[in-house]
């Protein structure tokens, strides 16, 4: 008894000593994990994080208005909407105006109203004008005489709405709505109609090149997982080359592949299947075909990786016990390989949901993504409320999904390698 | 790709900075002229840069840009100015003035007159460089056979798919195709942009578009208009003329410009705001805003000078091949920068739409 305890009752005795060298060597050890983390969470706050919290944020706040007509806005809070707004009203409104032309800041207001109705950009830079040349009042009836749009009810209905700092506009215009008049949200024209076509395009598009990579890659990857090293290896090595090919080069090498006096088309008329050149480039057909093979390596090395270590002697258990070698694949073998196919998927299917230069290259008109009106308006139109508001959909709709498939597959049963 | 070649300008100018001051010149002395790459690029460096180098021993650095205007807000936004002068198009030069990112033209600065530069030339914030035109062009030397040796010479035959089939090549922007599609469906040259203001009038061009619609291959980028004519994609396709006329003087092509209805517009030498080298920015707007300065350039590029100054120091056998030759001028008008920049937006976006139905 007491020799077993003695060293118990010693270490008890050292216990504080002990315990604070413990505490030191785990604080240094923590402190030396955490020092290890820090740069690339700091890496990903600044490049990651915060640009979305920005983008997220510029979707719904738009100040431009208020900032630049502060009277005018306060004003208009007051207005009922009904009819044309007070002389107190036009007084700020002026007064707004020649502020704003003072410090040339008047096509900025022209440009957020000209978004509601086209064409108000010049009114406003002309109203503008006018407005700093307007000494003293009565300012209404002098300056709808000179600017007749300041006579329109609904003109004044957008200003008022467009002062408003947190707005769903940008919103309610990416899934095909407008404002009218009395602030109601209505469906566009359907001429005029776009983006909600285009995001059910990217999921349309985005779950047929899935499904076609997994069906053309499984098979590869079960050859992989199965040869001999040396033909597994050359297959490996067919997989990853052009994995290793920038996105543009295998891009623009489809374009080659794919136009009207391309090679295919010279292989179609050669062996007499068409007697007229075929229209590859340009279509449907071809941006799944680039996107099909571009994203082939991200569904088929998951897949294989798990392959890899799924033992053969499962297979030749399930055969000795009686199970025909196709029941056996269903089984055994396909269940296993689970995981891999679930992550390869998803790796697949995400990184479609991002397409922008295939689809731009070898698709026609109607083969665009989202990507492509977001880029649109981030980078020729400078419409940052737009392309925020289009990139939070997206964003928000690929995390509904990434939801979705954890609760259906789970992602802690899937495996990258 | 662009921030790639950026940081390698930046890269290039500290470098050189630094070699400057090794040597005890001035490390201020550089300054980064951005323009829109290929022929026009070397162009300007024949006309502009390398004499204004060997002048005044400013040293230029050229970088390129194809109009993405978000890159050169966010410069000025952040105070971080790189990029000192830029050629831009007409929305480009009314959109950064309105935004605030391009500085005003001084045009007591350049020693040039406003009213010497071609009408809607002289903007604000911009002062133009160059005429060049959208026109749309035709591989002579590959006719199709179902013209029966018959040649578009109008816009109306752009849009004949009967006497003329096969596909044409249009750039994916209303800019011009609107136009084009009114004047072709009978509206008068001058009435085109006050039809295209109203309502009805955007309909009536959508719907002459309708009618070529499955036939049109779409382009976006300057270089691929001549492309997909060289390579047979397209039997006809609209282009800026410098690019059509490169391919048959420099390629060999046959490539036949149909001058009717030629679409005027112009490039524009601007400084961006906020940047530290003002003073240079001027110097050099004032040496290629020169008109004998200018006139050298139509020699290396089939665009036209801004000044009017220039065109008597044009050779007669360089005249011929510009825009504003007198015998390609009948027909021409001149893109509505104002409407455009009014309208340019909304019109995307209903273009947008129509070409995703």
């Amino acid at each position: 008894m007491v020799s077993t305890t003695a060293p118990t009752v010693g270490l008890i005795a050292g216990g504080a000593s002990l315990k604070a060298q413990l505490r030191r060597a785990e604080r240094a050890r923590k402190l030396k994990a955490i020092g290890l983390v820090v740069p690339l969470f700091a890496f990903i706050l600044v490049s990651f994080v915060i640009p979305i919290g920005v983008m997220l944020f510029q979707s719904i706040y738009d100040p431009d208005i208020k900032r630049l007509m502060p009277g005018t806005a306060e004003a208009l809070a007051r207005w009922d909407g009904q009819g044309i707004p007070d002389e107190a009203t036009f007084a700020a409104l002026v007064t707004d105006l020649a502020a704003a032309q003072k410090v040339k800041k008047a096509a900025l207001i022209g440009r957020r109203l000209n978004y509601e109705l086209s064409g108000m950009r010049s009114d406003i830079v002309k109203s503008a004008k006018i407005a700093s040349k307007m000494e003293m009042g009565p300012y209404k009836e002098a300056l709808i005489e000179q600017a007749t749009l300041w006579g329109e009810r609904d003109v004044w209905a957008v200003v008022k709405r467009a002062a408003q700092p947190y707005t769903p506009y940008f919103f309610v215009t990416s899934m095909d709505l407008k404002y009218d008049s009395d602030d109601n949200v209505v469906p566009v024209p359907e001429n005029e109609a776009v983006y909600k076509d285009v995001f059910l395009r990217t999921l349309h598009i985005s779950l047929l090149v899935t499904f076609l990579t997994l069906v053309l890659g499984y098979p590869i990857a079960y050859m992989m997982a199965t040869q001999p090293p040396r033909v597994a290896n050359l297959l490996l090595i067919l997989v990853l080359l052009p994995f290793w090919t920038s996105l543009l080069v295998r891009t623009t090498a489809w374009v080659v592949l794919l136009q009207t006096q391309g090679p295919i088309n010279d292989l179609l008329m050669a062996s007499g299947l068409v007697n007229e050149r075929v229209q590859l480039i340009f279509t449907r057909f071809g941006t799944i075909a680039a996107m099909t093979h571009i994203q082939l390596p991200f569904t088929v090395l998951p897949i294989y990786s798990v392959m890899k270590t799924i033992s053969p002697s499962h297979m030749r258990a399930a055969r000795s016990l009686g199970a025909n070698s196709f029941y056996a694949f269903v089984r055994v073998y396909f269940p296993q390989t689970l995981p891999g196919v679930a992550a390869g998927c998803l790796l697949t299917f995400i990184l479609c949901l991002g397409y922008y230069i295939t689809p731009a290259l070898v698709g026609g008109p109607t083969d665009q993504l989202i990507s492509t009106y977001i880029a649109l308006f981030t980078n020729s139109t400078v419409n940052w409320g737009m392309g925020s508001a289009l990139g939070t959909i997206l964003l928000v709709a690929t995390l509904v999904l990434y939801f979705v498939y954890n609760r259906l597959v789970g992602i802690d049963r899937m495996r990258l390698t | 790709m662009t921030r790639v070649k950026q940081r390698s300008t930046v890269l290039g100018a500290l470098a050189v900075a630094g070699v400057l001051a090794a040597t005890g010149v001035k490390a201020e002395d550089t300054l980064t002229v951005v323009s829109w790459g290929g022929a026009y690029s070397e162009s300007q460096r024949k006309a502009y840069y390398e004499p204004f180098m060997a002048e005044t021993g400013i040293k230029i650095i050229e970088a390129e840009w194809n109009g993405d205007v978000a890159q050169v807000r966010a410069m000025s936004e952040s105070g971080n100015v790189t990029w000192d002068v830029i050629d831009t198009g007409s929305a480009e030069g009314i959109a950064g003035c309105d935004q605030g990112w391009l500085e005003e033209i001084d045009y007591a600065m350049l020693a040039q007159p406003r009213e010497k530069f071609v009408v809607g030339g002289a903007l604000d914030c911009a002062v133009a460089t160059i005429v060049y035109s959208t026109v749309y062009g035709y591989d002579a030397g590959n006719l199709p056979a179902a013209w029966n040796g018959q040649v578009p010479t109008t816009i109306a035959d752009f849009f004949d798919l009967e006497k003329f089939p096969g596909k044409r090549g249009l750039y994916k922007r209303p800019f011009v195709s609107l136009e084009w599609a009114l004047v072709a469906d009978g509206v008068a040259q001058a009435d085109v942009y006050d039809v295209l203001r109203t309502p009805e009038g955007v309909d009536r061009a959508f719907a002459k578009l309708d009618t070529i619609k499955d036939q049109v291959v779409w382009w976006e980028a300057g270089a691929q208009a001549p492309e997909i004519l060289a390579n047979g994609e397209v039997v006809m396709t609209s282009a800026w003329n410098g690019r059509l006329y490169n391919a048959v003087k420099n390629e060999g092509r046959k490539f036949v410009l149909v001058w009717d209805h030629q679409a005027l517009d112009f490039d524009y030498w601007t400084v961006v705001k906020g940047t530290p080298k003002l003073d240079l920015a001027y110097k050099f707007l004032a040496y290629a805003s020169d008109p004998v300065n200018m006139a050298r350039q139509s020699q290396f590029i089939a665009y036209g000078p801004s000044h009017a100054d220039a065109i008597p120091h044009i050779p007669q056998d360089v005249l011929k091949d510009l825009p504003t030759a007198p015998e390609n001028m009948a027909t021409a008008f001149t893109q509505d920068a104002q409407f455009w920049a009014d309208n340019g937006e909304a019109l995307t976006e209903r273009m947008n739409a129509w070409l995703a139905q």
